[in-house]
């Protein structure tokens, strides 16, 4: 058996489609079976509550008279495209205020605008023969511009990995705050609600498709930027009138020490199709399951701690390395449903019609990481190979000798083997001589606690622990962490004015 | 009943706590404390009868008591039901209820402030 779209519209139309959301889908399947499930059911509506950072709206402002080619664009202080011509713009979810940095942002505008609230709009020209115009400031509400249309390049991520912490410091990351020690593990997405989970083949999910999309009926577009399906991370791009959105569906946030990101509701109505489409539709949360990364690692390519599914992190705390962890969505799966909810109502009161993608979206696409052509500065390139370094039992005196001798003010210590056990500075040896006790040797004053660099290692890595540890100097360790350099706060300066900038 | 106790350790050094301890009798529960060689601040949780008890006699030993209240503020109009303050929190005053609905247990909430950082919505204030 299967139905036709016609014939689903056509119930819709009439009244007496059965729509159920995504969430009571498997246990309809449990009950009727899938022939049964597919009798029964018309259409399945799923739906996603999540930070959605890559998002954002284009705006048509009408011209001013004398007009203006608005070149450098800001709305509240939020510098938008500048790139359109005359009177359009496009703004970005996580572009920060000019003036209010993390605290207020592209989000922020657009909810304001949802919201009702007037917004500054203020762009400046060079000013042409045709449009002499050099600046102008106005404030604009919603109702005031042409178009607001949002587009939002990357949104409905299919699963999103969950994320921990090994080091011992609280990070600060777009997977929101990580504890020290494993002490939390976050993750972000609706798990059997996801739109694109209740569709991981793509078959009805694709250009032209309609959406809610923050409470507003709007479209797909295509597949998203960094659309990576054929590893289960399929993304989507999607558009909808601003004017018709909801603050319940839209609102603005920080991640603290990260940035401004936009929380999007978004949610698509699946039309049950077929015998496949009932099993797609029947996922649960305990079959889509993601890697917990070490975000401590600050690569592109993070360690995997272990696997976990969506009933795992959903129930409030997973087991890691055999301790009880807590887990904290990022996401909201009270909003989720209510998408899911409110779409379901939109197709039984015959709202919203359901169509077949106009261009299907590529189910096998992988995401591959950047091409780049040049090489960041490293470690290797810009730290000094002359260091001087002192052994753990030589006597503090020795120590003093040496900084004065080479001219520095951190000497790594080593121990007979030759590796690096501890570090002096010269502060460390000022209070040794301040306060004169039992200690004599090197050992007994030296910090065991070195925080260093490994040679092949980005500059930009060591700089954040320069500044995160705030320290001045870091020794340079081969995998025997035997020292073979020092990268200094002065070695950077070779960055300036050198081949890496160019 | 929380109180916030603050304390200069200017003259003497005094064992404040443990002294109301001793002359009131009362169990007080430190909740968390932040004490250096000049000044001290802790957070006790003692029984809402003996309340004034206690912060009476720590007046009188020149401490700075502040009643508290309440604990931690939930802007429902600004909380989304995410939840990335239920894992932060060292207390577990948040959970989801049933309907997956924020909920907060203020009377567990020491005001460490960690759950105001981690909130992405601003949801969250401490009492001033």
């Amino acid at each position: 058996m299967h139905k036709t779209i016609s014939q689903i519209n056509e119930r819709i139309r009439d009244g007496s489609a059965r729509v159920v959301t995504a969430e009571e889908m498997p246990a309809i399947v449990a009950e009727l079976g899938e022939q049964g499930a597919l009798k029964e059911v018309d259409v399945v509506t799923t739906g996603t509550f999540g930070a959605m950072c890559s998002s954002g709206a284009f705006f048509n402002f009408g011209h001013a008279e004398p007009p203006i080619r608005m070149e450098r664009i800001w709305l509240n202080n939020v510098e938008a495209y500048g790139g359109l011509a005359a009177v359009d713009t496009y703004i970005g979810a996580t572009q920060q205020s000019d003036t209010r940095e993390d605290e207020y942002g592209g989000a922020h505008v657009l909810e304001d605008l949802v919201a009702g609230k007037s917004v500054e709009l203020r762009a400046s020209s060079r000013g042409t023969d045709c449009y002499p115009r050099r600046t102008i400031t106005t404030e604009l509400l919603l109702e005031n511009v042409n178009q607001a249309i949002m587009c939002n390049p990357r949104n409905a991520y299919q699963r999103y990995n969950a994320a921990t912490n090994t080091t011992d410091r609280t990070l600060h990351t777009y997977m929101g705050t990580l504890l020290p020690g494993c002490g939390n593990v976050s993750y972000s997405g609706a798990g059997l609600l996801n739109p694109l989970s209740n569709d991981p083949h793509l078959r009805l999910i694709g250009s032209g498709v309609p959406i809610f999309l923050c409470g507003a009926q709007g479209m797909v577009v295509g597949e998203g930027t960094q659309h990576s399906p054929a590893g289960g991370f399929g993304t989507l791009m999607v558009t909808g009138d601003l004017k018709q959105m909801s603050q319940d569906y839209l609102r603005a946030a920080t991640m603290t020490g990260y940035g401004v990101t936009l929380y999007v509701g978004l949610g698509i109505p699946l039309p049950v199709l077929d015998i496949d489409v009932v099993r797609a539709t029947a996922v649960r949360d305990e079959d889509i399951s993601v890697d917990i990364l070490d975000y401590a690692v600050p690569s592109r390519s993070r360690p995997v701690l272990r696997k976990v599914n969506y009933a795992e992190l959903r129930s409030g705390s997973i087991d890691l390395n055999g301790e009880e962890v807590k887990t904290s969505s990022l996401s909201s799966f009270r909003r989720a449903r209510k998408v899911a909810a409110e779409l379901k109502g939109w197709v039984e009161q015959g709202k919203m019609q359901l169509a077949l993608p106009t261009r299907q979206i590529d189910p096998k696409k992988v995401s591959r990481p950047m091409h780049q052509s040049t090489r960041g500065p490293r470690v290797l390139d810009i730290m000094d190979r002359q260091v001087v370094s002192i052994r753990e039992d030589e006597e503090i005196k020795t120590a003093a000798k040496k900084l004065l001798r080479g001219e520095t003010n951190h000497l790594p210590v080593i121990n007979a083997a030759g590796i690096l056990v501890g570090i002096v500075t010269t502060f460390d040896i000022s209070k040794a001589v301040a306060n004169p006790g039992k200690a004599h040797l090197v050992k007994d004053i030296m910090k065991t606690k070195v925080i260093t660099a490994k040679p092949e290692e980005a500059v930009d890595i060591a700089v954040q622990k320069l500044e995160q540890y705030n320290i001045s100097a870091l020794p340079v360790v081969d995998a025997e962490h035997r020292v073979l350099g020092i990268l200094t706060a002065m070695n950077l300066g070779k960055l300036f004015g050198g081949r890496w900038l160019k | 009943m929380k109180l916030l106790v603050n304390f200069s350790r200017g003259k003497g050094r005094k064992p404040i706590i443990a002294q109301v301890v001793r002359d009131t009798g009362v169990l007080i529960n430190v909740e968390r404390a932040v004490i250096d060689s000049s000044e001290g601040e802790a957070l006790i949780d003692v029984p809402d009868d003996q309340c004034k008890l206690v912060s009476d006699t720590m007046i009188s030993l020149g401490a700075k008591v502040h009643i508290l209240e309440h604990g931690v503020s939930l802007d429902e109009s600004e909380c989304v039901d995410c939840g990335a303050c239920i894992s932060i929190c060292p207390r577990e005053v948040f959970s989801f209820d049933r309907d997956w609905k924020l909920s907060l247990d203020e009377k567990r909430c020491v005001l460490c402030g960690k759950c105001v950082d981690a909130c992405p919505s601003h949801a969250l204030t401490l009492p001033v």
